[in-house]
């Protein structure tokens, strides 16, 4: 397992970007590269950070929303009906884009830190995170293509929901753990953060994590997309030379 | 030990791995049939994205392959004339079957074909060589010499080439015309084709049961290694780790595979693929009959 806890402080220098706010957020990751290597079994990111005001706390308590998204790809759901005793695909919907990984962090239940506009407008919850523009043509009840995306999904390990995982200190302090499965597609996994009070967003800050074959892993993936035939080529010689060494090797046992 | 495939990005098992291709590399020695049948559903099923699976599972039964057909050599068992012949008319069939492919696919429904196609030639192939090598085993039993059937329509036709191996004296029509038919059902089906050339050696051309197997295996090489080089370059699914734990398994199975098979009757192996075959039919079957858990499926594929 290829966990490196480097602890990246790397936030402060991007803060003036959002220097209207009157609350900021300071974000430390435990580490911002996850490298995928032949044994990668998963990996947990830590994700802390700070809440940075110049004024006092006041009254009404802020809650936090983290959302770690990996690289979203086109998805084709298809219904199964029974037609003439056998079950076949019968309805089919393609959603534009979902993420291939999805999770969300909150300090407490979804929909009490967020509003449901702004969760439309900043696309938090798994479902406002799956775009389906064009699907409502394609079936009746568009919906329930994505409900079961995510379903699916949900039951792999590929999309979290983690109401309450966020711990809050002093309001000031912030941290959560997000474990990324072993089955991660590679990309930049957008983290975001949002502070948010009663309902509305009153700061965020994105980040993201670099998510990458290494060593073999990168060097095959590669030679696969770049050199297409050389890979090819290459697939039907180690066929061949390990069906040749296997029956070799046999040959010798039995004479031996 | 889980291990990270980098064309697939799943995480799985080596060693369940190595014992999948153990599996299918035993079916392959014994019965000289790829075993694609078997190992591609296995890879669906440990969560392997299909296209990669059919891509891979054609690269592991051509290293399989490769390791029995040479273990038949040393025993004389593969017989070239007829291999060429079957392969001439297998590639042509490939060709084609590949179009047909490509036709369905744009009509939608091409999982439920596939999956019909499997159900019915698996089911009627299991079928027949089920109840062909039980009369087999009766009349053996018997002490009846087994019938060889010398002259049927098939010695009627032009074309006459001598086949030194199997001992046969006949037109090359029907061996191309197998070739071409298995072609066609491998390329659509996903698999070397080699249980339904097995059976279509044996029936329609009379082979002996011991030349077949080795001869299938020399013609499965060949069609895999087409298929391979046509996914790895067109839809870049070839799994290279994925292959060689399946092959490292696989070429130590096909090797103990082909050590069975020569220690057996031939009516005895033929029942065994015929349970076989009929086995996986009977659970694809039920996959189309029973009400699924999950009515819904997804695909990575932007298309149909």
């Amino acid at each position: 397992m290829m966990l490196r806890r480097l602890a990246l402080l790397f936030c402060l220098a991007a803060l003036p970007a959002q220097s209207q706010d009157a609350e900021e957020v300071v974000l430390g990751l435990s580490s911002d590269k996850v490298a995928i290597t032949a044994t990668f079994e998963g990996s947990d990111i830590l994700i802390f950070g700070a809440v940075k005001r110049e004024t006092a706390i006041p009254e009404i308590p802020l809650q936090v929303v983290i959302t770690v998204s990996g690289p979203s790809r086109p998805v084709t759901v298809r219904h199964k009906a029974r037609r003439l005793g056998i079950w076949v695909n019968t309805e089919m919907v393609m959603l534009d884009a979902a993420p291939t990984f999805y999770a969300v962090a909150t300090t407490g239940p979804l929909e009490e830190v967020l509003s449901s506009t702004e969760d439309l407008r900043h696309r938090v919850s798994i479902p406002r995170a799956i775009r389906s523009v064009g699907a409502a043509s394609m079936a009746e009840d568009a919906e329930r293509f994505t409900d079961a995306l995510i379903r699916i999904r949900r039951d792999q390990g590929a999309y979290l929901l983690r109401e309450g995982a966020v711990a809050f200190d002093e309001q000031t302090l912030f941290r959560t753990a997000i474990r990324l499965p072993a089955n991660l597609t590679e990309g930049a996994y957008d983290t975001r953060i949002f502070l948010t009070r009663e309902g509305r967003v009153v700061s965020q800050f994105k980040t993201s994590i670099d998510v990458r074959k290494v060593g073999l892993e990168r060097w095959l993936f590669s030679l696969s997309r770049e050199q297409p035939l050389l890979y090819g080529l290459m697939s039907l010689a180690i066929a061949l030379a390990a069906g040749w060494g296997a029956s070799a090797a046999f040959q010798a046992i039995r004479r031996g | 030990m889980q291990i990270y495939l980098p064309i697939a990005e799943v995480s799985v098992n080596a060693f369940l791995l190595l014992g999948l291709g153990g599996i299918v590399g035993i079916l392959s020695g014994m019965f000289g049939v790829g075993g694609g049948f078997i190992l591609t559903p296995l890879l669906f099923f440990i969560g392997i994205p299909p296209t990669v699976a059919v891509a891979t599972g054609a690269n592991q039964i051509m290293a399989s392959s490769f390791s029995g057909v040479l273990a038949h050599f040393r025993r004389k068992t593969v017989d070239l004339e007829m291999g060429t012949v079957l392969l001439v008319g297998g590639l042509i069939g490939s060709g084609l079957g590949v179009m047909v492919f490509n036709h369905l696919k744009s009509l939608g429904q091409v999982d439920l074909l596939v999956t019909l196609c499997y159900v019915v030639f698996l089911g009627v192939i299991g079928a027949m060589m089920f109840a062909e090598s039980l009369r087999a085993i009766r009349r053996s039993r018997r002490g009846a010499p087994p019938k060889r059937q010398k002259h049927g329509w098939v010695h009627g036709l032009p074309f006459k080439m001598r086949f030194r191996t199997s001992g046969l004296y006949i037109s090359v029509i029907p061996p191309v015309l197998v070739g071409v038919s298995v072609g066609i059902l491998a390329a659509i089906m996903g698999v070397g084709g080699g249980f339904i050339m097995v059976p279509a050696m044996i029936y329609l051309l009379g082979m002996p049961t011991k030349v077949v197997v080795g001869t299938s295996l020399f013609q499965i090489i060949f069609v895999t290694a087409f298929t391979t080089m046509l996914h790895a370059v067109t839809n870049q699914t070839v799994d290279v780790a994925l292959a060689v734990i399946l092959i490292v398994g696989g070429v130590i199975g096909a090797q103990i595979g082909t050590t069975i098979g020569n220690r057996m009757k031939a009516e005895q192996l033929r029942i065994l693929l015929a349970l076989l075959v009929l086995v996986v039919c009977g659970k694809l079957a039920l996959d189309l009959l029973l009400t699924p858990r999950e009515l819904y499926s997804t695909s990575a594929a932007s298309g149909g």
